[in-house]
């Protein structure tokens, strides 16, 4: 029971987009400065991220009748 | 056994199909329960999806669930991202639903209920979900290209100009159609008015506690929103019952038109964070969770529905809307069949999230089916209405009479019986004052959401489901209205950039003001001439906008069709050919009709030419006399502008086939633009997701 309502949770977050930043760090984490040693790119802040990932969002058409 | 207690299971469902459709298709003069039609829609939808989708995705498509999709291979963390494929399936299913599922069937409802019913059912199944997997499918093959970039590269650049002036001009008209809709549902109503006014801040500050309050916290702002928004609704009746206060959201039509018009505007060049984006958020929390309510409450209360199956309408007399059951039915429910702008949003947008082509079935052929179904449920809801309280909501002043009285002795004359004091009971229930031509499908939608909430959920509160019901339409009626108007936009300042880069800067203030301008102005133009139009003004948008959409929809199945061939299948080509055809005979004929037509309601030119010759024989109000030269240019103008879209169609029509004959006979044809195969890394990663 515990489970369903923690997994329903996790799909009502993504489905929002409330997980996104989360999903870019790991994403983050997973394909760049895989080995770096000095160097390295630095994540977006969280702010920053938001504020691009709404204005990219929102480029084209998104909605219809 | 295990296979024998499936086909046996698959045998029952079918039967119960058959059962369901048939007892829904013959009954005659009894009322007959909502549910038959959940039953119904139920069973088709289960066996097109089990056996015709699966075999269009095995056969015609060949989908291969190795081969990796645009996400996978061009996954930057942000818009190709592999996503799992109920959360796709969430996003499609948000992007593709629209008001235009619930206007739609509640207009077809003229015809009774079983003309709308069968469309909905069959030409989901068999056209709309098919074209909407397909291209899907196709997009995904291709990159995640938009529709209108796939029909450049496979048919030519007449097919991608088709696309694009297509795309803009429904556009146009859908905006239109749209505003139209509020307007007629809050004119003369603070309630409604206030409630619908107090979306827009609302939405401001969910957009400014996402960006800087608590930047990416988006549930938490929602939840706020969500909250504010139903407040929103009550405030709404204080505010009626205010004697001040209720004066300055008390409006004719036309001044709500020009406020409607001032928003689209602003929401075009406002930065999206402010008040597309939050709007749309919420916009999508209440659709979704109205519909599913929708559903939990036609099944608990199980309404009868009053309409008759067919009514003497079919013969083209009726008041929503002039024109005959062919081809009308179909330019009406549109969206909740076959609705070509799915095809922007399954080309260009899904793609980009799709981790496996497997899941295409689910995604492209699922979620227009869920689309079917609410506009199922829109036929239900303004089916379990009294048939003469129905008319007496939709029919506009301009048929049956200005006066009530008029109206109910015009309307209880065709065989549905209705009164002043029903219809005045029934407007003091919801809180409003007058219900008598409210023409467009939203308020008539309300009183139906409200008595089938009402009843399930508690009578006493039908008044505030009514204005609930309002606010649900109004609220993402707005969100497509101001969504549209930017890509409206975005796509004038593509369009003009080719002749003046500077324009095409989608930044440039002037440029930004300019084509928002001209957007706003275009669908803003056809808003005004609806809300002065005194009888109604949907009766002519709506067929044009169904017109303009099923073009689209021709535009797209085109592009499919052509592919099909040009990938060696011609044997399978029906899958898409047939439905065109379906589509090319529908918009033709009723685009004929409203262009040739004899019949003043239905001909747009004999409606100018009737107008012209009354005004000349002065047989008008001085006030009717001083709008009639509007009404006269602007029916001429929508008979050349239906005119334009059907001379679009043939004409993609006219490209695909001769792309087509040239492949088949060995002739040189633009190459396939498929992206070669690359075998999939994911699919043990994410199966577990």
């Amino acid at each position: 029971m515990l489970n369903n309502i923690k997994a329903a949770w996790r799909l009502l977050r993504r489905l929002s987009g409330d997980d996104a930043y989360e999903r870019y760090l790991e994403h983050f984490a997973r394909h760049h400065n895989v080995d770096c040693l000095h160097a390295c790119d630095r994540p977006l802040s969280k702010k920053d991220f938001f504020k691009q990932w709404q204005d990219e969002k929102w480029h084209g058409v998104k909605r219809c009748c | 056994m295990h296979k024998l207690l499936k086909k046996i299971i698959w045998i029952l469902i079918t039967l119960l199909g058959v059962a369901a459709v048939t007892g829904i298709a013959l009954n005659r003069g009894e009322h007959i329960n909502a549910l038959w039609f959940v039953a119904a829609a139920l069973s088709v939808y289960s066996i097109a999806y089990r056996f015709y989708a699966s075999w269009i995705a095995a056969e015609v498509l060949t989908v291969d669930d190795t081969r990796a999709t645009p996400a996978e291979r061009l996954d930057n963390g942000k818009d190709f991202v592999p996503t799992n494929r109920w959360i796709v399936f969430g996003h499609h299913f948000a992007a593709i639903a629209g008001p235009g599922p619930l206007v739609g069937p509640t207009l077809a409802a003229q015809f009774g209920y079983l003309p709308g019913t069968l469309w909905i059912l069959f030409g989901a199944v068999l056209g709309g979900c098919v074209q909407d997997m397909v291209t899907l499918f196709l997009s995904t093959r291709r990159d995640a290209k938009s529709l209108g970039q796939m029909a450049r590269d496979e048919l030519g650049p007449l097919g991608g100009t088709a696309a694009l002036v297509g795309t803009f001009s429904i556009m146009i008209i859908l905006i239109a159609v749209l505003g139209l809709v509020v307007v007629n549902a809050m004119k003369h109503s603070p309630w409604a008015t206030a409630t619908v006014a107090a979306t827009i801040p609302i939405a401001m500050i969910v957009g400014f506690y996402m960006r800087f309050f608590r930047p990416g916290q988006v549930l938490e702002a929602s939840a706020l929103g969500v909250i504010l928004l139903l407040l929103s609704v009550v405030a709404g009746g204080w505010i009626d019952n205010h004697p001040e206060l209720r004066k300055l959201f008390d409006h004719e039509g036309l001044m709500l038109a020009w406020c409607v018009m001032a928003y689209g505007f602003a929401a075009a060049i406002l930065p999206v964070w402010l008040l597309l984006a939050p709007r749309d958020y919420l916009s999508t929390y209440i659709k979704v969770g109205t519909i599913t309510l929708l559903a939990v409450a036609i099944i608990i209360l199980q309404p009868e529905v009053k309409m008759p199956a067919m009514t003497q309408f079919i013969d083209g007399t009726g008041p929503i809307f002039g024109g005959k059951l062919f081809p009308f039915v179909f330019i009406t429910i549109a969206c909740g069949a076959i609705s070509g702008f799915h095809s922007l949003i399954a080309s260009g947008t899904t793609p980009k999230l799709l981790i496996n082509e497997r899941d295409i079935r689910m995604i492209g052929y699922g979620a227009m089916l869920l689309e079917s179904f609410v506009a199922l449920m829109a036929m239900i809801a303004a089916t379990v209405l009294d048939p003469g309280v129905f008319f007496a909501i939709n029919s506009p002043a301009g048929v049956v009479g200005l006066a009530e009285v008029d109206a109910v002795a015009k309307i209880s004359s065709w065989g549905f019986p209705v009164t002043v004091e029903q219809m005045q009971l029934l407007a003091n229930q919801m809180g409003e004052s007058t219900l008598f031509a409210r023409t467009g499908g939203a308020p008539s939608l309300a009183v139906g959401m409200a008595s089938i909430f009402g009843s399930a959920f508690g009578e006493k509160l039908l008044a505030l489901w009514y204005h609930f019901a309002i606010m649900f339409e109004a609220i993402f009626i707005l969100t497509t209205l101001d969504a549209g108007t930017r890509v409206g936009r975005f796509m004038l300042q593509d369009m003009l950039g080719n002749f003046w880069p500077k324009m095409g800067e989608t930044s440039w203030a002037p440029s930004v003001v300019f084509t928002s301008a001209l957007v706003v102005g275009g669908w803003g133009y056809f808003l005004y001439i609806g809300v002065i139009d005194p009888n109604g003004g949907v009766n002519i948008l709506w067929p044009l906008f169904g017109i303009a959409n099923q073009l689209l929809a021709a535009i797209a199945l085109c592009v499919a069709t052509g592919i099909l061939v040009k990938s060696d299948k011609f044997k399978y080509a029906w899958v898409t050919g047939v439905p065109l055809l379906w589509l090319v005979v529908i918009t033709s004929s009723a685009a004929w009709e409203k262009i040739a037509s004899d019949d003043v309601r239905i001909g747009f030119f004999a409606g100018a030419e009737d107008l012209a010759a009354k005004l000349a024989a002065g047989s008008f109000t001085p006030e009717k006399a001083k709008i009639a030269p509007q009404l006269i240019v602007n029916l001429q103008l929508d008979a050349w502008l239906t005119l334009f879209f059907v001379a679009l169609l043939w004409l993609i029509v006219f490209d695909m086939l001769r792309v087509s004959y040239r492949y088949l006979v060995g002739k040189s044809v633009p190459p396939l633009a498929e992206v070669s195969y690359s075998p999939s890394r994911l699919i043990e990663e994410w199966v577990r997701d």
